[in-house]
């Protein structure tokens, strides 16, 4: 989180910066290495189908849904706390929004947001809790994954009579004019006419083989570019770094950092809330698994990403380009010849690498003596 | 009447009614008693020292002042008017500033965003009310200059910078922001000569804008240099408040020892510490 405006007179107690090193402290440098590294190898040894436009789209729409955990997941550890129930969460959220729809009958205007205030409202109990008690979050929450997860099963079956899953939820949503900014596909207008004067590839009768961006990706680049300002050009940026590097300090001078924490754990329940709506208007339906162990793979995206585990430090574009290596090793693999299992060696050997790399970059950055 | 020296211009008038009036203030932190029943004022244009031995109770009582404890028992007047801050930031926001004794900064963020932490200055209005990032580099910059620190560039890591520097920043922060009262917990602990005198005129400097200062300082010759009162605290409790040029240098150092005999120093050291 550095501020390059160099515009003071020169001091000869300090070398000259190069680009290089400058780079070298920039949180989510290991991240876009990374991607840059998982594509080098896929160009190498998948299918060239992967990267044309619609395997680019395939491996980003998995990358989308996790990528919005992982944003709010980010900012949360930038501010010093973690969140392990935002996989059950998703759960939780997807039962409240199919429950609005279903049972209820409410259209989507008065269903998503509703949705949205009672996720915040389960997060701030969350945050509330941690801040309150002053236990790490890491154990509030790891109670609240199974909280959550049991409330969503026993939900499911009250709401759905017996069964745990929640069937219909696209008929009831299909004419609604909210829908399509929650679900399908965006832009198609514009890939028909790119299809029109043969810009995108098609199939023989014409029309265009990705019939438009899936929204949860735009969803996920908006979101990611939201935090990113909000983190490095507004106050509650600066008090989210604060409130993560030192909560006693950054209280002293003057930062609320109760009411800091308590939003982002909000805001990180909402991002499960966006995924639930995404994730359940697709399917159709809801079910108790939705979101199942999310929770660890987007604190490892955000990790990935740059956040360290203490906390003060870590950036929102990391854990976006986090989630793409995740989506294109996931969907990578079906490209090439590897066992699909190699994923889970992967994943952990990513996230290793990803904390030895950290460790390094905080000692350049706060010169560690 | 007093003397001007290098570092003290001019007398404070004793009519003037304090700032903040602390009265009979206690602390309690489960069962020890950290502060029992300590009172103390500070008036505009006036630098008032807080000494006495470690452990005495110093930071406490100015913790309670600005915000981050609230006192078990006692009163905090300000400006006449009863006062109870809820936390530090209610304490800013009425023109109180804090120099802890941990300095309270961010090792992993950069001078800049240190130095405003919770005073961000803004630009554009609604939505686009956004951090005004170069005018905070360009304060940070012109501030520290001013306190004899030429920093290498406002977005190094505090983490990065010499203890000294680090108290400087500090410092720096609260002389900004403090409008009517800034306190100082021991801020010269590691300063150099140059800075050390830097700190001393700048509070000479702020006090005779009438802005009351409230200095902690276990070295005697530096809380003389610039005081206009002396409390000395021993074991949460006031020995009592001295005025500039009705104590001793020998006399006040007994007192902060909690009037334990400092024998086998005093031949070496020529009567100060
Ligand atoms: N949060 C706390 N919980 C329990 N005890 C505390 C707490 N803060 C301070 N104390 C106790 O209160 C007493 C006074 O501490 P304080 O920090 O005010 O001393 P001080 O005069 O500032 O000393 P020094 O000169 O070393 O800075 C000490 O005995 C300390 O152990
Ligand atoms: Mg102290």
């Amino acid at each position: 989180m550095s501020d390059t405006t160099p515009h003071t007179t020169a001091d000869e107690r300090i070398k000259a910066e190069p680009l290089f090193s400058r780079l070298m402290k920039r949180p989510e440098l290991g991240a876009i290495a990374g991607v840059v590294l998982v594509a080098i190898f896929f160009l190498i040894t998948a299918d060239s189908a992967m990267f044309t436009t619609s395997g680019i789209i395939n491996f980003l729409t998995p990358a989308a849904q996790l990528g919005i955990l992982a944003i709010g997941a980010s900012m949360l550890m930038i501010g010093g706390e973690f969140d392990l129930s935002i996989g059950s969460m998703v759960a939780f959220a997807g039962l409240f929004f199919g429950i609005c729809v279903m049972v209820w009958g409410l259209p989507l205007i008065i269903a998503i947001p509703m949705t949205f205030l009672f996720s915040a409202f389960v997060g701030a109990i969350n945050g509330t809790i941690v801040i309150r008690s002053g236990l790490p979050s890491f154990i509030v929450t790891l109670a609240f994954l199974f909280i959550l997860r049991g409330l969503s099963l026993v939900g499911l079956k009250w709401a759905s009579g017996g069964s745990t899953q929640l069937r219909g939820v696209r008929d009831a949503t299909e004419n609604d004019w909210l829908a399509p900014i929650f679900s399908g596909d965006a832009f198609p207008a514009l890939f028909a006419w790119l299809a029109e004067h043969d810009l995108v590839e098609t199939f023989k009768n014409g029309t265009p083989k990705v019939t438009g961006i899936p929204v949860e990706i735009i969803w996920f680049v908006l979101l990611a570019l939201v935090a990113t300002y909000i983190l490095l050009r507004t106050p509650a940026g600066n008090w989210i770094f604060a409130a993560g590097g030192d909560a006693d300090a950054a209280s002293n001078s003057g930062v609320p950092v109760k009411r800091v924490k308590v939003s982002l754990f909000m805001v990180t329940a909402c991002c499960a809330a966006l995924v639930a709506i995404i994730t359940v208007i697709d399917a159709g339906s809801t079910d108790a698994r939705r979101g199942f162990q999310k929770e660890f793979e987007a604190i490892i995206a955000a990790v990935i990403g740059g956040c360290l585990l203490t906390g003060g430090y870590g950036s929102a574009i990391g854990a976006f380009f986090g989630s793409i290596i995740f989506g294109m090793v996931v969907i990578g693999l079906t490209y090439t010849n590897f066992d699909q299992d190699w994923f889970q060696v992967f994943l952990g050997g990513m996230l290793l690498i990803a904390v030895l790399f950290n460790n390094a970059i905080r000692k350049r950055v706060t010169g560690e003596r | 009447m007093t003397d001007n020296s290098k570092f003290h211009h001019g007398d404070v008038d004793d009519s003037v009614a304090p700032i903040v009036q602390m009265k009979d203030i206690e602390k309690h932190f489960g069962n020890i008693i950290a502060l029992a029943g300590v009172s103390f004022d500070i008036r505009p244009g006036e630098c008032h020292c807080l000494l006495g031995d470690n452990g005495a109770g110093k930071s406490t009582f100015i913790k309670t002042m600005s915000g981050v404890h609230q006192p078990t028992h006692g009163e905090i007047l300000f400006e006449g008017k009863p006062m109870s801050f809820a936390t530090p930031r209610d304490s800013m926001e009425a023109g109180i500033a804090t120099v802890f004794q941990d300095l309270a900064m961010i090792p992993l963020m950069s001078v800049a965003r240190n130095f405003f932490m919770g005073r961000e200055p803004t630009k554009g209005r609604g939505l686009a009310k956004r951090f005004d990032v170069d005018r905070a580099n360009e304060i940070t910059m012109a501030e520290m200059r001013k306190m004899g620190i030429n920093l290498r560039a406002p977005d190094q890591a505090v983490g990065t910078l010499s203890g000294g520097e680090r108290q400087t920043v500090a410092i720096a922060r609260a002389v900004y922001f403090g409008a009517k009262v800034l306190i100082l917990d021991e801020p010269t602990s590691a300063l150099g000569v140059r800075q050390t005198s830097n700190v001393l005129a700048t509070i000479d400097k702020v006090r005779s804008q009438g802005v009351g200062v409230v200095f902690i300082s276990h070295n005697v010759r530096h809380a003389l240099a610039v005081g206009d009162r002396f409390t000395v605290l021993n074991r949460g409790k006031t020995l009592g408040t001295a005025k500039r040029g009705e104590i001793t240098p020998e006399e006040l150092q007994d007192l902060m020892a909690g009037g334990q005999e400092l024998a086998q120093l005093e031949g070496s050291l020529g009567g100060t510490v």
